[in-house]
């Protein structure tokens, strides 16, 4: 999905102002989509991966009284997901915030 | 007081309070009316999308569904979350940045086509409806279990109160209430759960309970409960509890594509993303996102521990007894048919997975045909003519008790005073109430903000455009209503078809819109058709034609996740013969993903 947007790349043009705020929307855009990827492996990892593909040989072991694949499927992926969207909404918030501060230094680079 | 009195009084007030929120939330223009005035902190619209989500098959039926499946139940219960992480990182920060109104809104100005919308329009009013029928159904049915009075005068109730508050307050009328919904929802669904865990395991925190030993003077005392339920299980001939790809039709494959198809359909609901129209900033979808996965698996983490209690609690006071040591709240729900025993001659219940089993459900036969049935077994018994009807119930599949047995009489099993039990009936009627609402809402907005305003007449005025929301919401309810009293065969059937076609038709193309810039109107159009036509052919197939679950097995309930790859792969192979997007387009591309200013 990110090659769209490296095609994209130049757009700004020779103002270098706009280059700046280009390179800013970019960087922002792409951590967006790391910290995206990062999270839906750990998604598809704890549902496909624990709760089903691997369910058989993780009911052999046990937690308390849970064998451990019945577990993940009917309790531990949905609190695992509760966690992932935590995570993304604040790291991502965070980011937003990091933009906003360059943004503002921006004009400042300019200048140099 | 009487366990009526309790119903009678909590219903009351529970409407009263949903009334009485209404009236101050009521709005007087269509931005309050679609999005609650963009509005709504992210923690309300959080609890309100939980009541929005949950239905009365959420708060009636899944506990009772996750008992009689054992691991398998996992499916709906990832299903069902697992899909608030896609709409969380892939949707709802995206289309609060859009800041429109409706979802066929976004297709239709992402992919500039009017076609595209009418395609959206279509997609999201059969859905929901699709949906909306069967939560009209659940206000009667809840209305008829424990006020004894008719299904049809409880749909009439229902339709009466969601009118009111929805013609009023449109969106912001619906989220306030959905707000108190889910409070009513969750108290009443906690309270029993936790009490049925303190009872079997000594466990106040009924998802530690479900993994700790069984105490009191009960047979396996010392064992783990799951342990025990496994020994069960294997005893009567079912599967074991919590063994994994042992019931037919479950195998790994379809177990897969199942969860699949239900997280992106889950994503891809229209009345569950416009929820995330209504909060202020992108920071608040985010937030609220958050918070609405929180309020949902409180619910959701809590349904596997009284599924495993009440199945083993069920079957221990059942078991082996005689007529006059059968426990009370058997012979009340005797009485609705939702468990019936027929013994075979020896005085003692036996529930099986064999031949020999004894305990059976009404099912879809009418009272009247169940009595006569029950009345030629007693005959038989007394061997004075009649028949065993054990195998006529056996080979009309109601073998077993109804699933429903399982939350509607917990709190009996845990010997709660009778107000609990009228407050499981509020709790119901909420989890109905506050669904059919927000799906209604959609059914309004489709037809008068996107075809009404969007293409017949853009010079509507602000006036005549809440006008028109109005009555379209009271034609909507009116015709949900319909449906409820005069239930089409066919909706338990196509619920999986709501989640197939919202998986397989919106999904894709909201993605694809957000994240590719190359992505055009021919290709995203027909991946959407595409999608929607193999799913639509395939469901309809093999549901009502007997055609054979030809695609490796997978059946109707998982096909959505076929339809969406085939969507993507369809859009994405089309995508380089055809022009990329206007500079207008791309130019609102780079706007929503674009953090938003301090301040906006």
């Amino acid at each position: 999905m990110g090659e769209h947007h490296v095609r994209n790349v130049g757009v700004g043009g020779s103002n270098p102002l706009c280059s700046t705020t280009h390179e800013l929307r970019r960087w922002y855009w792409r951590t967006n989509l790391l910290v995206m990827s990062v999270l839906l492996t750990l998604w598809a990892v704890v549902s496909f991966g624990a709760s089903i593909l691997l369910a058989d040989g993780l009911n052999e072991v046990s937690l308390g009284g849970f064998p451990l694949g019945f577990w993940f499927a009917q309790q531990g992926s949905m609190l695992i997901f509760v966690i992932l969207i935590l995570v993304y909404a604040v790291v991502l918030n965070r980011l937003d915030d990091a933009y906003q501060a360059r943004l503002g230094a921006a004009p400042e680079d300019k200048g140099q | 007081m009487s366990v009526m009195a309790w119903t009678y009084l909590f219903v009351g007030l529970s409407f009263g309070l949903y009334i009485a929120i209404a009236w101050m939330a009521r709005v007087g223009d269509t931005h309050g009316f679609y999005v609650a005035g963009r509005n709504v902190p992210a923690i309300a619209n959080g609890m309100a999308t939980a009541g929005n989500w949950m239905s009365a098959a959420s708060f009636i039926s899944m506990a009772g569904l996750i008992s009689m499946m054992g691991y398998a139940g996992g499916v709906y219960l990832m299903g069902w979350t697992g899909g608030y992480v896609l709409l969380a990182l892939l949707l709802a920060p995206y289309l609060r940045k859009f800041g429109k109104y409706t979802v066929p809104d976004f297709i239709g100005d992402r992919y500039d086509s009017d076609t595209a919308r009418v395609v959206a329009v279509v997609c999201a009013i059969f859905v929901s409806f699709v949906y909306v029928a069967g939560q009209m159904r659940g206000v009667g049915v809840v209305f008829s279990r424990f006020l004894e009075v008719d299904v049809n005068t409880g749909v009439f109730i229902g339709m009466g109160i969601v009118f009111f508050y929805s013609v009023l307050g449109g969106m912001q009328g619906i989220t306030w209430t959905q707000v108190a919904q889910y409070w009513v929802l969750i108290t009443a669904y906690l309270i029993p759960a936790i009490a049925i865990s303190i009872k079997l395991t000594g466990h106040n925190i009924p998802q530690i309970g479900m993994g700790s030993e069984l105490i009191g003077d009960v047979a396996g005392k010392g064992m783990y409960l799951l342990e025990r339920l496994d020994q069960i299980n294997a005893d009567l001939g079912f599967n074991r509890y919590t063994e994994a790809f042992t019931s037919a039709g479950w195998g790994k494959l379809n177990v897969v594509c199942t969860t699949l198809a239900l997280m992106v359909g889950t994503a891809g609901l229209p009345h569950v993303i416009v929820r995330f129209y209504t909060v202020r900033t992108v920071r608040a979808a985010r937030s609220s996102a958050f918070w609405a996965l929180f309020f949902i698996a409180v619910l959701y983490v809590t349904a596997p521990p009284v599924a495993s209690f009440a199945r083993y609690y069920m079957i221990d006071s059942l078991q082996g007894r005689q007529a006059q040591q059968l426990p009370s709240w058997f012979h009340n729900w005797e009485q609705t048919g939702l468990v019936r025993w027929f013994d075979n001659g020896d005085g003692r219940l036996r529930y099986s997975a064999g031949p020999d089993n004894e305990v059976f459900r009404r099912g879809k036969l009418g009272a009247a045909e169940m009595d006569r049935l029950a009345s030629e077994h007693e005959r038989w018994l007394a061997g004075t003519g009649g028949r065993d009807i054990r195998p006529v119930l056996r080979d009309a599949g109601l073998s077993g008790p109804d699933r429903d047995i399982i939350v509607l009489a917990t709190p009996e099993m845990a010997e709660l005073s009778g107000w609990i039990i009228a407050l499981v009936a509020a709790g119901g009627l909420a989890a109905a109430l506050s669904t059919a609402a927000g799906l209604l809402l959609v059914i309004s907005s489709s037809v008068s903000h996107d075809l009404y305003y969007r293409i017949i007449n853009p010079a509507a005025s602000e006036r005549q455009r809440l006008a028109v929301g109005r009555v379209m919401i009271g034609v909507a309810v009116v015709v949900a209503g319909i449906f409820g009293i005069y239930p089409p065969g066919f909706v338990a059937e196509v619920v999986a078809f709501a989640f197939g076609l919202a998986a397989a038709s919106f999904f894709p193309a909201i993605v694809l819109g957000i994240f590719s810039r190359r992505i055009g109107t021919v290709p995203a159009v027909s991946g959407m058709v595409a999608g929607l036509v193999f799913t639509t052919a395939y469901i309809v197939g093999n549901r009502f034609f007997g055609m054979p679950a030809w695609c490796f097995g997978i059946s109707a309930q998982g096909i959505g996740t076929i339809g969406m790859a085939l969507n993507f792969a369809v859009a994405l192979t089309l995508t380089p013969l055809f022009p990329a997007p206007s500079a207008a387009v791309q130019e609102m591309i780079r706007s929503i993903r674009e953090p938003e200013r301090v301040g906006a």
